[in-house]
């Protein structure tokens, strides 16, 4: 038993929504996630009784109550252990995890990378908004160095961790990141993840407007986000600038970047993207890219096949009693004479 | 029984025990285990308590590198692997030294005398070779070469030193069996399975039994035998086995599953002495589903899953597995989700004695969570029995949606009895709450007679909902944060596990009828308080007994039990929790018997306890009505 699409069933965004309404804060980019998550379910091909949105806890994590399928809001960092539970013994679900940084990174870490390494087909968006809101405003696993949080009050002394480098370094098959504000990669990009067969990873960056107001706009900003960053396209060189005139070129392991006359041939040392490619180190090398020295990539990263996880589960059946008897037992008559149950024969050696 | 051509006299005996011991990788546990298989193979009752370090291969001839198997075996009156050796086989001075305190006056003593060299009678601690004081004055010592035997019968083979030493087990396996009158057959067959693919491995070991058993006929070690008596009672037709308590956690699950026609899912991570139950559903994957999880969190997070999507769903562990899975069984009892949750529970606190019994996680399950969160509670009493109560285990949260602990130990985990195979047909079928009719459901709704709620499988088309650990709205299980609505919703949960006790039969008695004291156990120790209980009542001594398995909630006839008598003794492998739970709840004074030395109870303990309580022969009953105890 596997996800099976049938014909198109009719479904609209509207009818994944639930009867609750939202409690997100006005502005808040959990709005976007929930809008093109319920846009890309109709497209699947599945009816709404297959689909399970599985949460930790967290202001991600109240997504499954807005999303009108089945739904489980779990405890903190542990949405993707139930969720793979429920996978393994129900491989005919659809089954998505809303999570956030301190939720998969922090007191999830564990559970993300190993059900990263697994490849389950379990989707996974995490909501990154660098900050601890729904407890109101402490540094997460993500927040930047010397950010003054209310855990920080002399700015963070932690380096932040990368969520996509960590997916990709555990295995993931399928690595994707977008912006809460860029609606067309976001559908792109779900739909992509929705396809793709094994765990997929999408990191949303994500606005918190009373905590960490702004804590993305130097990549979101319409006036900037041409020069800060590059959407990755298959096969494609990285090119990007308001006037495409810069691309992304290698030197050893060291990604750069140079000028780019648009419409001219291609630098030899042109970083070309690949998302199929099975070494995942130009994956891991693109999850490192980071502002202000290098346009912050994103897109998806990563695309590949490989075994899933849940295709080994799948219990045949059989004689339960051939089980439980073993292969020592015996029969014993009412009067206790004892024959033993499929006796082999006597070993030739015996003394 | 008998089985072999004697040249010998032989003694009829009604149970021997005899413990095997060596260093850890001496193949101890392997030789009690075949010496208890052909046991019950002959139509003798048997009891296991393999005891070994929690270090894989400690340091070779020390004191903590010494493992053991115990096996009481015998025609009546097994109920335990036994108090005290009647025999002991000592591959080393370190096993000797180990295991004196287990001797009795009289006992015999197999040594392998090739192994009493001053090295390692230095690392077993003795000052001087205990073979050449009078220290095992009080005991027969048997000396056998047991090294140079084995040398000699596998002569020059293609096997290194090394590898003839470890063939030495099999050696001490055939002379016990020519000791015990043992029939050869099963072993034999045995050895052929097991070394099969290795022909020298195969030959030294096939050779290496024989020596054993030929040294015994050639009249070397003694010139009188024994065997167990004739049964007078049959254990009634039927097909048997052996099986260990955590083989029949497993298959309680299997048959669980079958009888509920659910899906089985295991979520699960190695802890000893649990690790077992996950590896026995891990060979029988055709009928199961088990994640060996990243953590113990994962492995019931897993099981959660599981269940929401419509699975007989499942944890094992013991006691720092359990304290990590806290949180989440906090959310099965919110989302009032089934689940079982094995506890093999061993020594604590914190890593403890992990290859050690205790019965010291039952407050846990009772109160081991943040806020009123009422969960059921199972306690398996024996080996076999892990296989009813696993089985009962499922059926309370399967009919009550609800988490239920089932408390087992390492010493019932691990130990093992002859086990009548069951028909899957004669075991109970096991109802579920599951739900396909769109019309009216809520998610929260309650049956009226068990109050459990509906289950409505993910997959279901037209029951789609949300759950989650926040506070439920009753009925519509909306997220709720309503005073009234809490008070109701954790009334709700507490009611609806004390309901169970509908279900729960009435606490068998026995013993003797008139006794003034009653023995009040729990798990794994019933079968040492049997003994001492049965022990006491040939001798006369008025004492009667009873054993819980529903710990959670009690039996409803327990209150009133305890009242008709003037005393009740509860003897636990802790430092006295059902004691302190009956005592808070019925308000009676309870007389405690407790030990915690990872050893179970000998029933001498408990027949010397019982015997010094001065309320066993007073002449008249204290009632409730007469006030002491009400």
């Amino acid at each position: 038993m596997t996800v099976v699409p049938t014909a198109n069933l009719g479904l609209k965004r509207q009818d994944f929504i639930s009867n609750v309404d939202p409690k997100w804060c006005a502005g808040c980019g959990c709005y976007s996630v929930l809008r093109w998550l319920t846009g890309t379910f109709p497209t699947m091909g599945l009816p709404k009784e297959k689909f399970a949105v599985i949460s930790g806890i967290g202001c991600s994590s109240r997504t499954p109550y807005y999303v009108g399928t089945y739904g489980f809001h779990t405890v903190h960092g542990r949405a993707m252990t139930v969720a793979t539970g429920l996978k393994l013994s129900r491989p005919d679900l659809s089954v998505w995890v809303m999570t956030g940084d301190g939720d998969a990174l922090s007191i999830g870490g564990n559970h993300f990378i190993h059900m990263i390494r697994r490849n389950p087909n379990i989707k996974v968006i995490l909501f990154n908004n660098q900050i601890y809101g729904l407890t109101k405003g402490q540094a997460s696993p993500t927040t930047s160095k010397g950010k003054k949080t209310k855990s920080t009050p002399y700015g963070s002394i932690d380096p932040p961790l990368r969520p996509l480098s960590m997916a990709i370094a555990a295995g993931a098959t399928f690595a994707a990141r977008v912006a809460d504000t860029d609606g067309q990669l976001m559908a792109d990009v779900l739909q992509q993840a929705a396809d793709h067969r094994g765990a997929a990873f999408v990191e949303v960056l994500l606005n918190c407007v009373i905590f960490n107001d702004g804590t993305f706009s130097h990549l979101t900003d319409k006036a900037v986000k041409q020069d800060t960053t590059v959407q990755l396209k298959d096969k494609q060189p990285l090119v990007f600038g308001n006037a495409r005139d810069r691309i992304v070129t290698i030197d050893g392991f060291r990604p750069q970047v140079e000028a780019y006359t648009p419409g001219s041939p291609l630098p030899a040392n042109a970083l070309i993207h690949d998302v199929a490619v099975e070494d995942s180190s130009l994956a891991f090398l693109l999850s490192n890219m980071e502002h202000p020295d290098l346009p912050v990539p994103v897109g998806v990263f990563r695309r590949v096949e490989q075994t899933v996880y849940d295709d080994h589960y799948a219990p045949k059946g059989g004689d339960l009693a051939r089980v439980f008897r073993g292969p020592e037992a015996w029969v014993e008559d009412a009067a206790g004479n004892i024959s033993l149950l499929g006796a082999v024969a006597a070993p030739a050696t015996a003394a | 029984m008998t089985q072999q051509n004697l040249a010998y006299p032989v003694d009829e005996v009604d149970t021997v025990v005899i413990r095997f011991a060596g260093d850890s990788g001496d193949g101890m546990q392997l030789v009690g285990d075949q010496f208890t298989s052909t046991s019950a193979l002959m139509g003798d009752d048997v009891a296991t308590l393999p005891d070994y370090p929690s270090e894989i291969r400690a340091p070779a001839g020390t004191i903590g590198g010494v493992s053991g198997f115990q096996v009481c075996f015998g025609t009546s009156d097994v109920f335990t692997p036994g108090d005290s050796l009647d025999f002991l086989v000592a591959m080393n001075p370190a096993a000797l030294r180990a295991n004196m305190p287990y001797l009795k006056p009289g006992s015999t003593l197999i040594l392998n005398e090739d192994s009493f060299v001053a090295r390692n009678i230095e690392k077993a601690g003795y000052a001087t070779n205990p073979l050449e004081t009078n220290e095992l004055a009080a005991y027969r010592v048997l000396r056998v070469p047991m090294v140079k035997e084995t040398q000699e019968a596998l002569g020059a083979g293609g096997l290194g030193a090394k590898q003839v030493d470890r063939c030495k087990n099999f050696f001490a396996l055939g002379l016990s069996y020519w000791l015990f009158n043992r029939d050869i057959k099963q072993t034999q067959r045995w050895i052929i399975k097991k070394f099969g693919t290795k022909p020298d491995v195969l030959d030294a070991n096939q050779r290496a039994f024989e020596a054993g058993l030929n040294y015994g006929k050639s009249g070397k070690l003694v010139e009188r035998t024994y065997a167990t008596r004739a049964k007078v009672t049959p254990r009634g037709a039927g097909v048997y086995r052996q099986i260990s308590g955590n083989t029949a956690t497993a298959y309680g699950l299997l048959a669980a599953a079958k009888r509920a026609n659910l899906p089985l899912f295991l979520g699960s991570y190695p802890i000893t002495p649990a690790t077992d139950i996950m590896q026995v559903l891990q060979q029988n994957r055709e009928f199961c589903n088990v994640l060996q999880a990243e953590d113990e969190i994962a492995g019931i997070g897993s099981a959660i899953g599981a269940a929401f999507g419509g699975a007989l769903a499942a944890t094992s562990t013991s006691g720092p597995g359990f304290s990590l899975k806290t949180e989440f069984i906090n959310l099965a009892v919110m989302t009032e989700l089934p689940l079982v949750i094995v506890d093999v529970q061993r020594a604590g606190p914190s890593t403890g004695l992990p290859t050690k019994t205790e019965q010291s996680d039952l407050m846990q399950a009772m109160f081991g969570r943040h806020g009123e969160s009422p969960l059921a509670i199972v306690a398996a009493s024996s080996p076999r029995d892990c296989f009813d109560a696993t089985i009962e285990a499922a059926r309370i949260a399967l009919k009550y949606m609800t988490p239920v602990v089932l408390l087992t130990d390492g010493y019932v985990g691990n130990g093992s009895e002859v086990w009548r195979v069951p028909d899957l047909d004669e075991l109970p079928i096991l109802k579920t709450h599951l739900v396909t009719n769109p019309e009216g459901f809520k998610p929260y709704s309650r049956d009226p007679e068990t109050l459990a709620r509906p289950w409505a499988a993910v997959g279901t088309p037209g029951l789609e909902h949300r759950i989650g650990g926040l506070e439920k709205e009753d009925g519509s299980g909306v997220i709720s944060h309503s005073p009234a609505n809490h008070q109701r919703m954790t009334d709700l949960r507490a009611e609806k596990i004390e309901r169970i006790t509908q279900d729960i039969p009435k606490t068998e008695v026995y013993g003797d009828p008139d006794a003034n004291v009653l023995v009040l156990g729990w798990g794994s120790t019933r079968g040492v308080i049997e003994q001492a209980v049965g022990h006491l009542n040939k001798r006369g001594v008025p004492v009667a007994a009873a054993h819980l398995r529903h710990m959670n909630p009690l039996p409803p006839d327990l209150k009133a039990l305890m009242l008709s008598y003037k005393r009740v003794l509860v003897p636990e492998i802790n430092s006295g929790q059902l004691a302190y739970h009956l005592r808070a709840k019925y308000l009676i004074d309870i007389e405690q018997f407790n030990k915690v030395e990872g050893q179970p109870f000998r029933a001498d303990e408990i027949e010397a306890k019982i015997l010094s309580m001065p309320e066993l022969t007073a002449s008249a009953k204290l009632t409730a009505k007469h006030g002491a105890l009400s």
